[in-house]
């Protein structure tokens, strides 16, 4: 048997059981390892841990700690603090040296604040693949970063192993896990490629899941990142959030959801937009063919207001429950207002939608882009006052987007643009079998909702959103 | 020193690497930076007429003293009127 103490001097609780430390080094052999001092506790046989790799290799979180270890090294029990009758019962020796019979012990250094990360870049590095590059003591860190092409244009966050390693805190997964292949270059992408990505984006660790989710969803086949990226259009993927993580790290669903300000809404949707350029090699200029690309490019992420909703959510509607969380994908351009302050029947209200909704790409254009109609509380409550679930707002909204093929073949309207005058005699629909989704959100004043239009190509021609539950365990 | 993880696939060196260089100058303009040492334009004169010859396109530029680099908008005005530059040390 092995009994082990880790101390350190600062601790008060340690300092008073100095006596019963000496005392089992005495009887038992005790080994004692200190943290701040290792001529702490005085005269006896003492480890230094000063650089704490037993502690932080132990994982010890308060001191004293306590640890019995069979004769093979196994670890069969540990205690915390001083507690007298715990203490007497692993080591079978009576401590009665008129100490108090509990006394809490103090948080272990390792637990001091940045500590943790430090460690594990110290002492846990080979649990990491990425190469470590060494950036000269006069490179400013910032332009470092820059100068290899990591940025989209705007500063990151330098990929230091103290941040990848606090990151990775993010998640239980394996960094080394490969989640998918990157286009265009076609690399296996692994958590931990994620997570360096997710430190430049500027994420906290606990967005992590949700950038890990992403990715994966990105990477899916039906979504279609290659042609996506590679497009002249001007589309790129946008990230929804339903469920209880959202509102857990502090998503913005109300007002400005789909503006700037937002910690996790800004970087997560960046962290994937990284993770595309930085490990699949997909550039502005190289495969990236985009005429204008659009503002989300740089990040499109927001999460769906569930809260006091009439309307099943986005995930629900996925077939996913309420209390799942999920992230979902779309291929999205900008964004197209749609304000309306007069309606207060559904049917007009979706009218102002439909006309809004019919110029996407071109009035002329039909199944081609999907849409994703954002709607705002204060629109929201016209169809609450009525009693119209989604559906039917989707139903009636398709229904009014059945267009005569008269006013789309070519040259209808004095424009040439339009379908061969074949489709004459067709009514046809703007948007194909389940590519026009609605979600709420948005702030608590104005009549105004939001129109996002997608990629050119949708469905099985190009991409088809997908919807995929983020695991946290 | 500091250590970055690379976030990138790791198909490039790990150091900084220069501008691509160009292939082949056919129908490139070419500029001819003086330094401002003595002689600098002896060496650019000839090498202008190399060039020339070639059937290039030159540009004649001149930084205000060897003792400095270049100020930043002739740094720009390079990048913007030239595909590539040469830049002569002479004495």
């Amino acid at each position: 048997m092995t009994l082990i103490a880790v101390v350190k001097e600062e601790c008060e609780t340690c300092r008073l059981i100095v006596p019963v430390l000496a005392h089992l080094q005495s009887a038992l052999g005790l080994e004692i390892h200190a943290q701040d001092n290792p001529d702490f506790p005085k005269s006896l046989q003492v480890t230094d841990d000063t650089e704490l790799k037993y502690s932080w290799q132990q994982r010890i979180e308060t001191v004293p700690t306590l640890i019995r270890l069979d004769d093979a090294g196994n670890e069969l029990e540990r205690t915390f603090g001083w507690d007298r009758a715990a203490w007497e019962s692993m080591t079978s020796e009576k401590l009665d040296f008129e100490l108090p019979a509990f006394r809490p012990g103090c948080g272990s250094m390792t637990q001091d604040p940045g500590m943790p990360e430090k460690l594990a870049a110290r002492y846990d590095m080979e649990k990491l693949q990425a190469r470590q590059l060494t950036i000269a003591s006069e490179e400013d860190e910032m332009e470092a970063c820059f100068d290899r092409g990591w940025s989209d244009g705007l500063p990151v966050v330098p990929p230091t192993p103290e941040r990848v390693m606090r990151m990775l805190t993010g998640t239980h997964r394996d960094p080394a896990e490969v989640i998918g292949v990157v286009p265009p270059d076609l690399i296996p992408c692994t958590i931990e490629k994620v997570a360096i990505n997710a430190v430049l984006a500027g994420c906290k660790p606990e967005y992590l899941p949700v950038v890990i989710t992403a990715v994966e969803a990105a990477l899916q086949d039906e979504f279609c990142m290659h042609g996506l990226l590679a497009t002249t259009y001007y589309s790129g993927p946008m990230v929804i959030v339903n469920g209880p993580l959202g509102r857990a790290i502090g998503m913005n669903s109300r007002g400005n959801a789909l503006g700037q300000g937002n910690r996790a809404n800004a970087t997560i949707g960046r962290a994937l937009q990284l993770v595309i350029r930085n490990v699949g090699g997909g550039k502005p200029g190289g495969v990236d063919r985009s005429v204008f690309g659009n503002p989300g490019k740089y990040t499109f992420c927001f999460a769906e207001d569930e809260t006091n909703s009439c309307w099943e959510s986005l995930a629900v509607e996925k077939g996913f429950t309420g209390e799942d969380s999920t992230v979902t994908l779309f291929a999205a351009d900008g964004l197209q207002g749609i304000v309306d302050q007069k309606s207060r029947e559904p049917d007009s209200l979706c009218r102002s939608f439909a006309a809004g909704l019919r110029v996407a790409g071109h009035p002329k254009m039909v199944l081609a882009s999907d849409a994703i109609l954002v709607v705002s509380p204060e629109h929201e409550r016209v169809f609450r006052l009525a009693g119209w679930s989604k559906q039917q707002v989707k139903d009636q909204i398709m229904e009014l987007l059945m267009i005569p093929g008269e006013e789309l073949v070519r040259g209808a309207g004095g424009i040439a643009e339009g379908l061969p005058e074949q489709f004459r005699d067709k009514t046809l629909p703007k948007f194909r079998e389940g590519g026009f989704n609605i979600v709420r959100a948005g702030g608590s004043a104005g009549m105004f909702s939001a129109i996002i239009a997608g990629w050119g190509a949708s469905g099985s021609t190009g991409s088809t959103p997908v919807t995929r539950r983020i695991a946290l365990t | 020193m500091t250590t970055f993880m690379d976030p990138t696939s790791e198909r490039d060196p790990g150091s900084r690497q220069p501008l691509p260089r160009p292939t082949d100058l056919s129908g490139k303009t070419v500029g001819l930076l003086d330094i401002s040492k003595p002689r600098g334009d002896v060496f650019i004169d000839r090498l202008e007429d190399l060039l020339v010859q070639k059937g290039l396109k030159t540009r004649r530029y001149k930084k205000p003293t060897f003792t400095r680099v270049a100020p930043v908008e002739l740094k720009q005005q390079i990048a913007e009127e030239c595909d590539a530059v040469i830049e002569s040390l002479a004495d």
